[in-house]
């Protein structure tokens, strides 16, 4: 793997991404065609096109085009910093904490989607804050002190949304399971998440070669020149921060962060200044064409989008995993 | 007007006209411990470059721990490591990774690479952050990987490897560092008898000054007391308690301080000039 084929790959699933948001933004109850999407979003043709266009659909799509990017980076940056391919964002307890923010916010009766988000994020922020003193503990900082203490967390946070759902009143636990189940519907402005996601992969990037040494152990990294401890910390905040960004905006959306690094590793190989740019358009680009699919199956009916993530994903996954393992001819 | 010199330039041009007794490595009074177990104390020990340093000690005496902490890779309890006269306080974890190399004891591969991709990791210190490997970098690669003969396994995934080529693939990308103080951890591990003497002579290349301009200097710990006799100049004997003792192979190496290092009877046989030391076997 050299640049200049990295850089095409990258373009190809840039492509790619770019057609599956036209895409999101052309079907629905009112279908588009290209041209007509186009000039929706220069504000040209017809009124009606324009407000769904514009309004209803773009906010939608960006969100969990964005979403979709932040979960599949975290997703991988996690598996790097546990060294363990079945890490996923989720693993230690972000998405629990910020479970548990949101349907306590729900349960005191806040519907408003701002006061959601802030008690999501502010979840999400101290689990991490507790994974991250807990296992630091004595100063020590091993992958698997790491791993226990975010898998109790986020055992205990899973307790805690148990007894809040049996504890809830009828009427709002549907609002709850959709929002447990992730649903880019409830998303609100699409611009944070999409700066957080760029100003993500962008610091991910700078460290990219770095991680590919820490992949080999953190023995060898240090020997090599990387500063293993703040190495490590930066993973860990930045995995849990975008994470953290995702759930808040479109709830915790299984799959994505998982399966994609692994799809891309599979296709890709495993260096990092490719694997971290390509997880994050596949992510992008598989949440915007799940959303889309959730939509407009059964509409007016909606699906919970993470529900479809899986049920695009897995076949994807095992018939890549079916091939005999790839290494790239060198 | 004068161009300023490269570093590594200056550093040539001293070594030529210094006497070459300037050390590569060097300790000053240095106390190493773990889990409060004493590893060494006051040890005072200076590689020139071409000198080759064995360490011997029976297991759990604390060799690994010396040899991280001559790497700078954890703090020593008191005194100091130098490389080319900086400590690696001074020299930052990128500089110190292009001036000392370490084989570690066991290679981690938590996720699937080729073969090729492992040795390309060991340039990572002389490449600037947003750089890619090159061609150099790439010919550097598969010229180390004929040197320890995996010439042909360059695109096979690292996963697939015995123990003994895995091990000299870390060989390969210990080669392709450049380092000019190797730290091999038990670098013999796995490998057949032939290979062990190989990479002995490989590496021994790249440390002897009649072979390469720039000799390195060479530190590694190893189980065989006859091959580090036969390559090594000096022997640091590790006894427990921080006791230990260090001087020319040739003086230090001797059935009575091995019998007593091992807690085993030794015995030395004659080949002509050569010494073998061979265990006492009861009732054999």
């Amino acid at each position: 793997m050299n640049r200049r084929r990295a850089l095409l790959v990258l373009a190809l699933l840039a492509i790619a991404a770019a057609a599956s948001l036209l895409l999101s933004l052309a079907v629905g109850s009112v279908a588009l065609s290209p041209g007509a999407v186009w000039a929706a979003l220069c504000g040209e043709g017809d009124g009606m096109a324009v407000e769904v266009v514009r309004s209803l659909r773009l906010p939608r799509a960006l969100s969990a085009f964005a979403c979709g990017g932040l979960l599949a980076l975290a997703g991988a940056l996690m598996q790097v910093l546990l060294r363990n391919p079945l890490a996923d964002p989720y693993v230690l307890g972000i998405s629990g904490g910020a479970a548990v923010g949101a349907l306590a916010a729900m349960l005191l009766g806040m519907s408003a989607n701002l006061g959601l988000e802030a008690a999501a994020f502010v979840g999400a922020l101290a689990a991490m804050w507790l994974v991250f003193g807990l296992a630091r503990g004595d100063g020590s900082w091993t992958q698997t002190r790491l791993l226990l203490t975010g898998v109790i967390v986020a055992a205990g946070c899973g307790a805690a949304v148990a007894l809040m759902l049996s504890l809830a009143p009828e009427q709002q636990l549907r609002g709850m399971l959709f929002w447990l189940m992730g649903d880019a519907s409830q998303a609100g402005e699409p611009m944070p998440v999409l700066l957080i996601l760029a100003a993500g992969l962008l610091v991910a990037m700078f460290f990219a070669r770095e991680l590919n040494l820490l992949t080999r152990g953190p023995l060898l990294a240090a020997t090599l020149g990387a500063n293993v401890a703040r190495l490590r910390l930066v993973l860990y905040f930045l995995a849990s921060l975008l994470t953290a960004a995702a759930v808040t905006s479109v709830g915790s959306i299984g799959f994505v962060g998982l399966v994609v690094p692994h799809l891309v590793r599979l296709a890709l190989g495993n260096d990092q200044r490719l694997l971290l740019p390509a997880a994050t358009l596949a992510g992008a680009a598989l949440l915007t064409l799940a959303d889309t699919l959730a939509r407009t199956v059964i509409a007016p009916q909606q699906l919970p989008v993470g529900v479809l993530t899986a049920l695009l994903g897995v076949p994807v996954f095992l018939f890549l995993l079916a091939r005999a393992p790839k290494v790239e001819p060198a | 007007m004068s161009i300023p010199l490269h570093p590594q330039e200056a550093r040539r041009i001293r070594k030529a006209s210094e006497p070459p007794t300037a050390p590569l490595l060097a300790t000053r009074d240095l106390a190493v411990s773990i889990g409060g177990k004493q590893v060494v104390r006051g040890l005072n020990l200076a590689l020139a470059p071409g000198q080759r340093l064995a360490i011997l000690g029976r297991n759990g005496v604390g060799k690994t721990t010396l040899l991280h902490t001559l790497a700078g890779l954890r703090a020593p309890d008191a005194g100091e490591v130098t490389i080319e006269g900086q400590t690696y306080a001074a020299l930052g974890p990128r500089g110190a990774a292009r001036l000392r190399g370490l084989l570690p004891q066991h290679q981690g591969d938590a996720f699937a690479a080729s073969v090729l991709e492992t040795v390309l990791i060991g340039r990572h210190p002389h490449l600037s952050r947003w750089d890619w490997e090159g061609e150099a970098d790439e010919a550097l690669a598969r010229e180390a990987l004929a040197a320890v003969g995996l010439q042909d396994l360059a695109a096979r995934s690292i996963h697939t490897l015995s123990g003994g080529e895995r091990q000299r693939v870390a060989l390969a990308t210990l080669l392709v560092q450049q380092p000019h103080v190797y730290l091999l951890d038990e670098p013999l591990a796995h490998l057949d008898l032939n290979h062990q003497i190989a990479v002995l002579e490989l590496i021994g290349c790249r440390v002897r000054a009649e072979v390469v301009t720039n000799p390195a200097a060479l530190v590694m710990v190893l189980h065989d007391v006859n091959l580090a006799a036969r390559f090594s100049d000096q022997a640091l004997l590790l006894h427990g308690d921080g006791e230990h003792e260090l001087g020319r192979s040739a003086a230090v190496l001797d059935a009575a301080r091995l019998s007593r290092l091992y807690g085993h009877p030794l015995r030395v046989l004659m080949d002509g000039e050569r010494r073998w030391f061979v265990p006492e076997v009861n009732g054999a």
